[in-house]
């Protein structure tokens, strides 16, 4: 594919696109942008592109899955043909169908499933352009997209990843870094819980390095939670400028 | 016991709205003596209840609540409504025909059919069973005219305003008869299409603005100054 970048991480300390290791990509975050769902969100990372969209609680359909306790949570992620450099196809692939499940296992704690019981939640994560650390990304903007929807959560959930490119730990991979570095951690986080809700490790690290990963990744975590809460706002704030 | 936002600020689900001794009122949830925000939304204090009056919600039945919704399916002995709500509604045919009715002779279809939108009121309805509606009583039934709209269902409170101020004014300045129905869909039936627009406009914007002060004194303005945007075309196109 691309070729071979000879190092990740040059003299000055700077990586690739000329971040610095304890920095995040350019994000830009919006919510409600699809007027057919019931809640939607898009986020922008770095050359991230992401579209969620959120239907429910609603029947459920084949009617044998529906649970007599609790709201189904479906997930689907999937990535559209053009979203990397070589077409994909648009059958899930094996990972997405794993990511489907990553998704959904990492959003599921914040929702009061049991508040609705027999009913089914979808969501439906698109990823339109792909830059590495799309499940980050993806769980960013799902979380977004529940809450856009107007279902009960515990807490927004935010996610961002770190990993090990040269011999340093930095944080939010992009592609090259996550491909071409030794070691990839994805977290995700309930923000006022403070619990984690996913944490993955991809690669080899030793205990400190991995500590310091785990660290790093959660401190971006905090940074995207500011920004989330931001774009949540934003779309009631127009109508209150009105009033002034 | 302190409390960490203003009446009427913006909350997030998972906002730290209040410590100690307060109760989790709607749309908000209690954890180690702590109470956050499930929803977005406005906060509420009242008194030791904190609410989220929520800017997003979904209608979730209540008995003794009136909701207007639509026929979907048409069964053996009743019909499938959709009330925009996660469960579908069911309407006995008994309730509807008041002599007692035979399957294999009755018609369900002449009496409701698919698409024909009804007024009910629930009467039974739990976690495990579906809710159940029932049309036997003065003014619910069939809706024959008017025209939908549907907005957030915890916006309903606002539309009709304090002690039904809001909803008094449009009815007056429009001149139109407006249904409520508690899963946030309103049925509007005016004289002539114009005066139902009017409301239509009228009832999107307070959609739109439900989370700002001093509502129903703007929307009484704005409904004025339609109106003679109105007269005024009228009278232009009679002059030509």
């Amino acid at each position: 594919m691309s070729q071979k970048h000879e190092k990740l991480i040059d003299k000055k300390g700077l990586r690739l696109d000329g971040r610095k290791f304890d920095e995040l990509r350019q994000i830009k975050i919006e919510v409600g942008i699809l007027s057919n769902a019931d809640g939607s969100a898009y986020i922008e990372q770095g050359k991230n592109k992401i579209l969620a969209a959120v239907y429910g609680p609603r029947e459920v359909h084949p009617k044998h899955l529906s649970l007599p306790d609790r709201m189904l949570l479906k997930c689907r992620y999937h990535m559209a043909p053009f979203s990397v450099q070589e077409r994909k196809s648009p059958a899930p692939s094996r990972r997405e169908i794993e990511l489907s499940k990553v998704i959904r296992e990492a959003v599921e704690p914040a929702i009061f499933l049991e508040y609705y019981p027999r009913t089914a939640l979808d969501v439906f994560v698109e990823v339109l352009q792909a830059d590495g650390s799309t499940r980050c990304a993806s769980i960013v903007a799902a979380s977004l997209a529940l809450a856009d929807a107007g279902i009960p959560m515990r807490d927004l959930i935010v996610a961002c990843s770190a990993g090990k490119a040269e011999d340093t730990i930095v944080m939010d991979l992009m592609d090259t870094e996550d491909k071409q570095g030794s070691a990839d951690v994805p977290v995700a986080l309930m923000p006022n819980m403070n619990a984690i809700t996913l944490l993955q490790m991809d690669g080899i690290l030793s205990l400190e390095e991995f500590e310091q990963a785990v660290n790093l990744a959660l401190e971006g975590c905090k940074k995207i939670y500011a920004m989330q809460k931001e774009a949540l706002r934003a779309k009631y704030v127009d109508a209150k400028e009105v009033e002034e | 016991m302190p409390t960490f936002f203003e009446r009427r600020q913006l909350a997030t689900p998972g906002d730290l709205l209040a410590e100690g001794d307060y109760i989790a009122g709607e749309d908000t949830y209690k954890e180690d003596n702590k109470i956050y925000a499930a929803r977005t939304g406005l906060v509420d204090y009242e008194e030791k209840r904190v609410n989220i009056v929520a800017l997003k919600a979904f209608y979730i039945p209540k008995i003794g609540d009136r909701v207007i919704g639509t026929v979907v399916e048409i069964g053996f002995s009743g019909w499938t409504i959709d009330i925009s709500a996660p469960y579908p509604a069911i309407l006995r045919a008994g309730d509807v025909l008041t002599r007692s009715f035979k399957p294999q002779r009755n018609d369900l279809t002449e009496v409701l059919d698919v698409g024909d939108v009804v007024i009910a009121k629930i009467v039974s309805y739990d976690r495990t069973h579906d809710p159940q509606l029932t049309v036997a009583e003065p003014e619910l039934g069939k809706v024959t005219r008017g025209q939908l709209v549907r907005v957030t269902p915890t916006k309903i409170p606002r539309v009709i305003g304090r002690k039904g101020s809001m909803i008094t004014m449009i009815k007056q300045e429009t001149g139109c008869h407006i249904e409520l129905g508690h899963n946030g869909i309103i049925l509007i039936t005016g004289k002539n299409i114009e005066d139902e627009e009017l409301a239509l406009t009228v009832i999107r914007k307070i959609e739109q603005e439900s989370h700002t002060s001093g509502l129903t004194d703007r929307i009484s303005q704005m409904i004025k100054k339609e109106k003679e945007k109105r007269k005024e075309e009228t009278e232009d196109e009679s002059k030509t």
